[in-house]
């Protein structure tokens, strides 16, 4: 999927997810089964919070200086027979492994989770250079056999889907008899899926974290398909963002104490895998040829920026399963292939700040996102930010600009300010009409589409306080 | 102990009660209160918008009002993080604006955690008694850590009982500018907070932010529900039945 600037559109999308009833109930279903696994997981470490400052640090320590850790890991990658690629943009990306496909004369690519080849809308790309792209990921493996749907979630793509959406989607594509329990329906994708596996040129991973030290990529996955994908196939390619290196060994080992547990409430993942270099002589698995693009597509801009922090983000997602806007609407709605709060944050750094408009406003700041991310993001400071600088760019409504300045103007004031509110609180009182609330607001109509408005006492506090206090 | 009231322009504008309230409890646990009378607001809204300029006219104003005092207490949590963590940020770039930020900033309190931890109420002045739940405001939970304070005062009368809801830490969905920028949104989220409220079968919902208390408030009476009270935590310390 490409930018094609449906996060423009949030308020629209977001709407329509709240009336939509299947979408509903399957969010209501899903909502908390990462948050109490979470809750629980984190315990098993005995100092959660030192460990999360330590992440945080080492995020820091490379991205303070990532072209020297990224000149590091070409250096150990190349050494090991890996060839080290980069892309600008989505479109390098899909160039380049196009043309390694036709290097290696490519027909089938099987593809493990890659939120990067998201980002550059790479199947689209691939069946245009005449490789067919078949996603692995059982969530990916759904969406793309429902007409290329796009993923609602980083790590569950599909937690917007129901069982029965799936049992109907398998019958109509595999024209098989309806199953109903997840057991058989998996079954059923693992027997589709094997073949292509078996007979696949080409395996395409993205990539939890490079490892500088020595060259290495860990896959941190569920399901085990990232294993077939990065084995079996004659070539693998690696597709990252520039951010995803860490120095060693040792570092991925205290980010993998914070990634499982936030993610999915794991003490650790089914499959971790630390993939090294290309076949060697003498070993039975691993491809003849392995790739690393390593990607910018606006991640090099976001350095030394007042948004760098967003780039220690090692995309586990509980910033959006505890989120309670993403809760309510799910991810389709935040339109680009990032939802959730840390998307809020994304979307507009990575797709230009005046395509996602909504976006840094689609958060309450609870601050719930701050509190779990593992490498300690202020995500809602962030947003904040992204708001001043679209007040600094001029991205914001005249009215409320204007709206936002008399107000401030006026609360300068206060006997203007007095004035004003003495006759707001009467006219709210009179349109309460003795009733405890008013339906309809015509000075706040977002607030009375979902909610009364509750009705003021009548007088202001300072008039009140200023009689009592005459003698 | 000398305590200026910053009333905060919810109360001001909405619910007066819940600053006499207040003024009641600090002078309950022995407090000098003043309340400076030219006190508008604290700001919030505007930085939370984007707009510094207009943030900072209004941090510049509270500070100069409250600087003198030797304490200053909010009935609000997220008014009183604003001031006291935000105004610093806010005034970053103006060195001498920044140091009367920070030392103001010293000394303001969220109304339950003065009472508790620095004025050691012994005795609330009120005898509310009746079956309550308790939402945990976002600001005030994850930035001042308020959440056993409300509880210890609520526990220091007998007739009330607590019944803690699913979720309490959850956001209601008001969210500031949030509620009036993504309504519907806003209002779903309330409505989840309703639900839990509502399923503990307390007569109240009470809390400790009079945004989250109005938006919880609204929802309810668009749902039909006239009869759950709302109340503001000061409101039912010092409520005589």
């Amino acid at each position: 999927m490409s930018t094609d600037f449906r996060a423009r559109r949030f308020k629209a999308n977001s709407e329509a997810a709240l009336a939509n009833p299947v979408l509903q109930a399957n969010m209501k279903m899903a909502k908390g089964k990462f948050v109490d696994k979470r809750a629980i997981s984190i315990k098993e470490i005995d100092d959660f919070e030192g460990t999360r400052e330590a992440a945080k640090a080492l995020r820091n320590q490379v991205i303070e200086n990532l072209d020297l850790w990224l000149e590091m890991f070409e250096e150990t990658a190349t050494a090991r027979g890996a060839t080290v690629l980069w892309a600008k943009d989505g479109a390098e990306i899909c160039r380049h492994v196009a043309d390694i496909g036709r290097k290696h004369s490519v027909k089938k690519a099987v593809k493990s989770k890659s939120m990067l080849s998201e980002e550059a809308g790479l199947n689209l790309a691939l069946a245009a250079a005449g490789i067919q792209p078949v996603e692995t990921d059982l969530g990916e493996y759904i969406l793309q056999i429902n007409d290329n749907e796009a993923p609602s979630h980083i790590i569950a793509p599909v937690i917007h889907k129901s069982l029965d959406e799936v049992a109907d989607l398998f019958e109509k594509t595999h024209h098989t008899p309806r199953k109903t329990e997840i057991p058989a329906l998996t079954r059923e994708a693992r027997e589709v899926l094997r073949s292509h596996f078996l007979s696949a040129d080409m395996g395409i991973s993205g990539g939890n974290f490079l490892v500088a030290e020595t060259g290495s990529v860990a896959l941190v996955t569920n399901e085990g398909n990232g294993r077939m994908v990065t084995t079996l196939p004659r070539v693998h390619v690696v597709i990252t963002g520039i951010e995803k290196v860490i120095p060693t060994l040792e570092d991925l080992s205290t980010l993998m104490r914070l990634l499982p547990r936030s993610a999915t409430g794991q003490s650790i993942s089914n499959y971790v895998s630390v993939l090294t270099g290309t076949k060697a002589a003498g070993e039975l698995d691993g491809p003849e040829h392995l790739y690393f693009i390593l990607v910018d597509n606006g991640r090099a801009d976001v350095v030394g920026s007042e948004f760098q922090d967003m780039l220690r983000c090692i995309r586990c997602g509980a910033c959006m399963n505890h989120c309670p806007v993403y809760q309510t609407i799910g991810g389709h709605a935040y339109g680009w292939v990032y939802p959730g709060p840390m998307g809020s944050v994304l979307t507009p750094l990575y797709t230009g700040i005046e395509n996602a408009i909504d976006l840094p406003h689609a958060a309450t700041l609870c601050n719930q996102c701050g509190v779990v991310c593992p490498v300690k993001i202020p995500l809602p400071e962030l947003l904040r930010k992204l708001r001043e600088k679209q007040v600094e760019k001029h991205l914001r409504p005249w009215f409320e600009r204007i709206a936002f300045r008399v107000w401030a103007w006026m609360a300068s004031c206060p006997t203007l300010y007095g004035i004003g509110t003495w006759f707001a609180v009467r006219y709210l009182k009179w349109l309460a009409g003795g009733k405890q609330s008013i339906p309809v607001l015509g000075a706040a109509p977002e607030w009375t589409k979902g909610r009364n408005f509750p009705a003021p006492e009548g007088k202001t506090f300072r008039e009140l306080y200023a009689r009592r206090q005459k003698p | 102990m000398r305590v200026a009231l910053f009333v905060t322009c919810l109360v001001d504008l909405m619910r007066p009660r819940i600053g006499f309230a207040a003024i009641e409890l600090l002078e309950a646990a022995g407090c000098e209160v003043i309340v400076p009378p030219a006190q508008t607001c604290c700001g919030q809204p505007a930085w939370n918008s984007g707009d510094k300029v207009s943030a900072a006219r209004l941090a510049k104003k509270v500070i100069a009002e409250f600087e003198g005092f030797e304490y200053v207490v909010a009935p609000s949590g997220s008014c009183a993080d604003h001031i006291r963590t935000e105004y610093p940020a806010i005034l970053a770039d103006e060195p001498a604006w920044h140091a009367r930020a920070v030392a103001l900033g010293s000394h303001v309190y969220e109304l339950t955690d003065f009472l508790v931890n620095v004025a050691k109420l012994a005795k609330v002045p009120g005898n509310f008694a009746g079956s309550i739940t308790y939402h945990d405001s976002c600001t005030g939970l994850r930035s001042l850590g308020i959440k056993a304070q409300p509880r210890a005062l609520l526990a220091k009368l007998p007739g009330v009982e607590l019944k803690e809801m699913n979720g309490a830490e959850e956001c209601c969905g008001f969210g500031g500018t949030f509620s009036v920028k993504f309504g519907e949104v806003s209002a779903a989220i309330a409505e989840r907070k309703c639900n839990n409220a509502c399923a503990t079968g307390a007569a109240a919902i009470v809390g400790g932010d009079l945004g989250c208390l109005l938006n919880i408030e609204g929802k309810l009476r668009r749902q039909g529900d006239e009869q759950t009270r709302v109340l503001h935590i000061a409101e039912v310390l010092t409520e005589k039945q």
